[in-house]
């Protein structure tokens, strides 16, 4: 007679996960406790009304504002796409040496991109400005560089992944025809991996066009600037203006980035 | 002429996937390799261009010994070897020309390649072959645009292009249906018998090798089993290569397989390529 009860768990395991459930929520408990010892509680019932204030200082939005935001939003864009293009320049021999099956020497070279690439995404680009600012000065140039630094890491990390995913097959027909090792890759490694390329390099930059519209916050050019300057001299219905020029961009250019990511693949 | 002198090779595993295999094929001389998966058929012609490293004996092609080259060396004899493959390793995002110029990366120098500037007697040479071929009109498409039985047409077409003096054609048509295998195996045919080529050909397909090829090599766990003319190739023949029905061989087969692309791999690593 073969069993007629099944369960998927033993009884062991099912307390298990019901005291790790039960340990998860005093857990919650206990921090809740921590995080609201030393708030302030006037401020948050305050809050409503606060915000209502701020809301209604930023509205009617100062329209006539907008011309003279014209020339740090160019800046901008500028931080972004030539920060972007120092990126991909900078990121592509790192991935090269940080991929597996392209990289000379997997026990030196290789971890040294590695921790390029892990150095350069563990430091937000707002730091990598601040840091920046202070040591070449304050201006677009810190701003370009600070966005570029950032972008090795994340572009390299996705361009060596898509190196690793290559057809070895393709690679190996081009190896048996008796080519050099610079042939092999831009042969049969660069071909496929070209698609991959375009695709991140897009993304980046929409995602820097939106990191470079706080860089300014921390001196290093664009349209953050003026933000900082309004915040500075609380100018609410500026900051309006500033922001819904920012959303207006970030639309655009995530919009522009599916386009070109959608004719590339 | 090729030679093969007590060939053997053992994987890092330990597998001895060929032991003591000798052979020779004459100018002209159209050889089918036949053996059940694992009897190591695939690594017998990577050893001879090197894409899987010998671990003992030797190999000689038109006098010439390939089995300590390295770097330049191993390339400049490589690009006298032409390869065609199970399923066309073709570059699938470059066109057809492009494919077909890559035969040629052995004898041009890189920014040649880089820049696809091509000296004027090879891109006639890959127009010929693309003629040859049947595919003059698809000259400028992408690869991955073309039918499996094409394909398979580029990857000769690329292999010729190395003007070479000796084919290893792997499984040409294990990918292929059977009115395009049998296209596919006359066109190798006859090229081989206009150029006068040597060629080893794997097959998995017996009729397919009585058919087409002028001497049969049979292959069991590594070592041959059978060398003859096709007519030899009887019922008792067969029963000796592959086994009365030998399920143990298939799964070796696949792990020869992995063996053999891992072992691949680790030397494209080596080269740094």
């Amino acid at each position: 007679m073969l069993p007629v009860d099944w369960c998927l768990r033993s009884r062991a395991k099912r307390i298990a996960i019901w005291m790790g459930w039960l340990a998860l929520v005093a857990l919650f408990v206990w921090c809740w406790q921590i995080m609201t010892e030393t708030t302030i509680w006037a401020f948050v019932w305050d809050a409503p009304r606060q915000a209502q204030d701020v809301g209604g200082r930023m509205l009617p939005p100062e329209w006539g504002y907008l011309p003279e935001l014209m020339q740090p939003l160019w800046d901008t864009l500028n931080i972004a796409t030539l920060g972007t293009i120092g990126g991909v320049i900078m990121a592509v021999p790192v991935a090269l040496l940080a991929a597996r099956n392209t990289t000379p020497s997997a026990t030196f070279l290789r971890p040294i991109a590695l921790f390029i690439i892990v150095a350069s995404r563990s430091i937000n680009s707002l730091i990598w400005a601040l840091l920046l600012v202070t040591i070449i000065g304050p201006g677009l140039l810190a701003g370009i560089i600070a966005i570029a630094l950032r972008s090795i890491g994340f572009i390299g990390k996705l361009f060596y992944e898509a190196i690793e995913e290559t057809d070895p097959k393709q690679i190996e027909a081009i190896q048996a025809t008796g080519a050099g090792p610079a042939q092999v890759l831009t042969y049969g490694v660069v071909p496929q991996v070209m698609p991959a390329l375009w695709g991140i390099s897009v993304f980046r930059w929409d995602i820097n066009i939106r990191e470079s519209a706080i860089l300014g916050l921390v001196g290093a050019g664009g349209i953050g600037l003026k933000l900082n300057a309004s915040m500075a001299i609380l100018a609410w219905d500026q900051v309006a203006v500033i922001l819904l020029l920012i959303l207006a961009t970030v639309v655009v250019s995530e919009w522009v980035s599916a386009v070109i990511r959608r004719t590339i693949i | 002429m090729l030679e093969l002198s007590s060939v053997s090779k053992t994987y890092r595993t330990g597998d001895a996937a060929l032991s003591d295999v000798s052979l020779q094929v004459p100018k002209g001389q159209i050889v089918g390799l036949i053996g059940p998966s694992g009897a190591g058929k695939s690594t017998l012609i990577r050893c001879i261009n090197r894409l899987v490293e010998p671990t003992a004996g030797d190999i000689v092609l038109g006098g010439k010994s390939l089995v300590s080259l390295g770097g330049r060396d191993l390339r400049r004899q490589r690009r006298r070897i032409g390869m065609i493959f199970q399923e066309y390793a073709l570059v699938e995002r470059l066109t057809v020309m492009e494919n077909v110029l890559s035969g040629r990366l052995g004898y041009v120098p890189f920014w040649r390649s880089f820049l696809r500037r091509y000296e004027g007697a090879d891109i006639q040479r890959a127009y010929q072959l693309l003629d040859r071929v049947g595919l003059l009109a698809h000259a400028n498409k992408r690869a991955d645009a073309l039918s499996g039985g094409q394909r398979q047409r580029v990857g000769i077409a690329r292999a010729l292009a190395q003007d070479p003096d000796l084919l290893l054609v792997d499984e040409p048509t294990a990918s292929l249906d059977p009115k395009t295998s049998r296209q596919i195996m006359r066109l190798l045919t006859e090229i081989c018998a206009e150029r006068n080529l040597p060629a080893i050909v794997n097959i998995h397909d017996v009729p397919l090798a009585r058919q087409f090829m002028q001497r049969i090599v049979g292959l069991r766990a590594g070592t041959v089993v059978f060398d003859d003319a096709p007519s030899a190739l009887t019922e008792d023949a067969l029963t000796e290569i592959y086994g009365a029905e030998d399920w143990d061989a298939m799964r070796k087969g696949d792990d020869e397989q992995a063996e053999a692309e891992s072992d691949a791999l680790r030397q494209l690593a080596e080269v740094g390529a």
